[in-house]
């Protein structure tokens, strides 16, 4: 028996159209033959599975014919004549999800950039120029570092009261006059410290801050005048090139710095100022700028923050014009005198550095309440 | 009570492939399915062919001997796309904002495998038909889809007689069989 002749048997036996003496031969094979029974199963469940594809595929159709005939007679509606106004709306409602992801991402990015932006952009002119007077809580700092120091000597800044800010400062007249910057007196009075640690009380006569100049007076009954100043106040511009020296309080102890004359206008052209190449420290702000000559050619004042070493200094000439204005404004200031002629010419760094020493002073502003 | 008689008489419509039942059917709930679709970020073709799937589950059932619908039409055929359609959200990874769960839903989920079951050996059988290559598709198209006789085939396809085509039909069934029996596991 050839495989098609099975396969029809088998078809026909399963359909229930063999006689049933055909039906009883058949069967009788199927026992026989356990390959025939095998396949009569298969065949079973292939014809079910084709009958199945069979309907599915006839439903199929029949749905198909159905919703394209409801289409026809406008039961069902997709869509086709409605308006672009809905289809907007229904990509809007579909996408509104995505769309506010990619709203508040954008949102986020915009945030960072203009963050990142700000945080690495030059800062704008405001805060190119560095004050080098010292803030507070460098002040506190050292004067616990100063009380723990030396408490045998009690401090002069009056109890209760806070330092504001700090500087420095240097005589230009022995009797007690000091000049520092404006800038370093923010509060009413100040206290004035020399090299050696000791405190005297002083009291701020005139403040300039146009050129950003002050004068501080030591009345004080334990300072002893002077004899001379080692230094006289330059009258006339110095060179570029020239090589100067500084003298300040960055902090408690004097510290030397050594630089030169980089330039003879100040920041953005100032010509109330020189540029200077030092390094310079917030407490700087007051010192003497001196050449070679033990000539002040400046008041160091301010640095600028972006560079390295960039430091100005408000032109020497300025403290005539500024003692000049005090004097004026009040009589009892007539007897300044600002000394003209520098001994220290031709001495050595040192000396010139331990004479200057004793005229250049750690300036503490405060406020009386 | 005569609603309940109705929907009987439409199942049986549905079991055997009655255009104007199907019609029926199809107009009384299309718009809603379509309505939840559209609403959970589906397109009008996305409600056609969740609807359609639906209506083929129901028709499914509907044909077991030991079918018994224990709720209206509506809310079958309600529950199957909305379930269809969620899983079909999920698998796209579109989400959707507001399904609604104020309509009334019936569990599905054993339907659904008997569903997915037959789904998935309809497919293999489509395979194997599309790849079986003409004349043998048509002509056992024409036998079990178009249900036409032996006769009718043998004059359509040009055989001298109907034992030629029934011989032809044999032989296509065979590969067909083949093709069929190398995707489908009988032991599974």
């Amino acid at each position: 028996m050839d495989d098609i002749q099975l396969l029809a048997n088998i078809e026909s036996y399963l359909a229930g159209e063999m006689s049933p003496t055909e039906v009883a031969v058949f069967e009788a094979l199927r026992k026989k033959t356990p390959e025939i029974d095998q396949m009569v199963v298969e065949h079973k469940l292939f014809q079910h599975q084709i009958e199945d594809y069979a309907a599915t595929q006839n439903i199929k159709h029949t749905l198909h014919e159905v919703h394209a005939k409801l289409l026809e007679n406008g039961d069902v509606n997709e869509g086709g004549e409605l308006s672009s106004k809905a289809q907007v709306v229904q990509l809007w409602n579909r996408y509104k999800r995505v769309t506010a992801i990619a709203a508040s991402v954008g949102g986020i990015i915009a945030l960072v950039i203009s963050g990142l932006v700000a945080y690495f952009s030059p800062v704008v002119n405001g805060n190119q120029i560095q004050q080098l007077s010292k803030d507070i809580e460098i002040i506190k700092r050292n004067q616990q570092y100063q009380g723990s120091l030396i408490n045998e000597v009690k401090s002069k800044i009056p109890n209760g009261v806070t330092v504001i800010s700090g500087g420095s400062g240097f005589l230009i007249d022995a009797k007690g006059f000091i000049i520092t910057n404006a800038h370093v007196l923010k509060g009413t009075a100040a206290v004035v410290v020399d090299s050696k640690g000791k405190e005297y009380t002083a009291s701020i006569v005139h403040i300039d801050t146009k050129k950003d100049l002050a004068i501080l007076k030591i009345n004080d009954e334990d300072f002893t005048p002077l004899k001379s100043l080692p230094y006289s106040i330059g009258k006339s511009n110095a060179d570029l090139g020239d090589e100067i020296f500084t003298l300040g309080y960055p902090r408690n102890d004097i510290v030397y710095g050594v630089g030169y004359l980089a330039s003879k206008t100040g920041f953005n052209g100032d010509s109330l100022s020189y540029q200077i190449q030092i390094s310079a420290n917030p407490g700087n702000s007051g010192g003497p700028v001196l050449n070679n000559n033990g000539e002040v050619i400046g008041v160091l004042s301010t640095r600028q923050a972006q560079a390295d070493g960039v430091a100005f200094a408000v032109k020497s000439k300025n403290i005539y014009e500024c003692v000049n204005e005090a004097k004026e404004a009040n009589a009892d200031l007539e007897n300044i005198k600002i000394p003209g002629h520098s001994s220290m010419k031709g001495t050595s760094r040192k000396l010139q550095i331990s004479k200057v020493a004793d005229c250049v002073f750690n300036v503490k502003a405060f406020s009386k309440k | 009570m005569k609603s309940e008689q109705n929907e009987q008489a439409l199942l049986k419509g549905l079991a055997s492939n009655d255009s104007r039942a199907i019609e029926t059917i199809y107009k009384d709930n299309f718009s809603m399915v379509q309505a939840f679709v559209l609403n959970n970020n589906g397109s009008y073709d996305d409600a056609r062919d969740v609807f359609q799937e639906a209506m083929i589950a129901l028709y499914e059932k509907a044909q077991s001997e030991s079918f018994v619908l224990t709720c209206q039409i509506k809310t079958y055929v309600y529950s199957i796309c909305r379930r269809l359609w969620l899983k079909k959200l999920q698998q796209l990874g579109r989400f959707s904002n507001q399904v609604d769960n104020l309509d009334e839903t019936i569990p599905v989920e054993e339907d659904m495998e008997i569903h997915e079951k037959r789904n998935a050996e309809f497919a293999i059988m489509d395979r194997a038909m599309k790849s079986l290559g003409e004349p043998c598709k048509s002509l056992l198209e024409g036998y079990y889809l178009k249900k036409m006789g032996m006769q009718e085939l043998a004059a359509e396809f040009g055989y001298t007689n109907a034992d030629n085509a029934k011989n032809q039909k044999y032989k296509c069934l065979m590969r067909l069989k083949k093709l069929f029996f190398s995707q489908y596991n009988i032991g599974d």
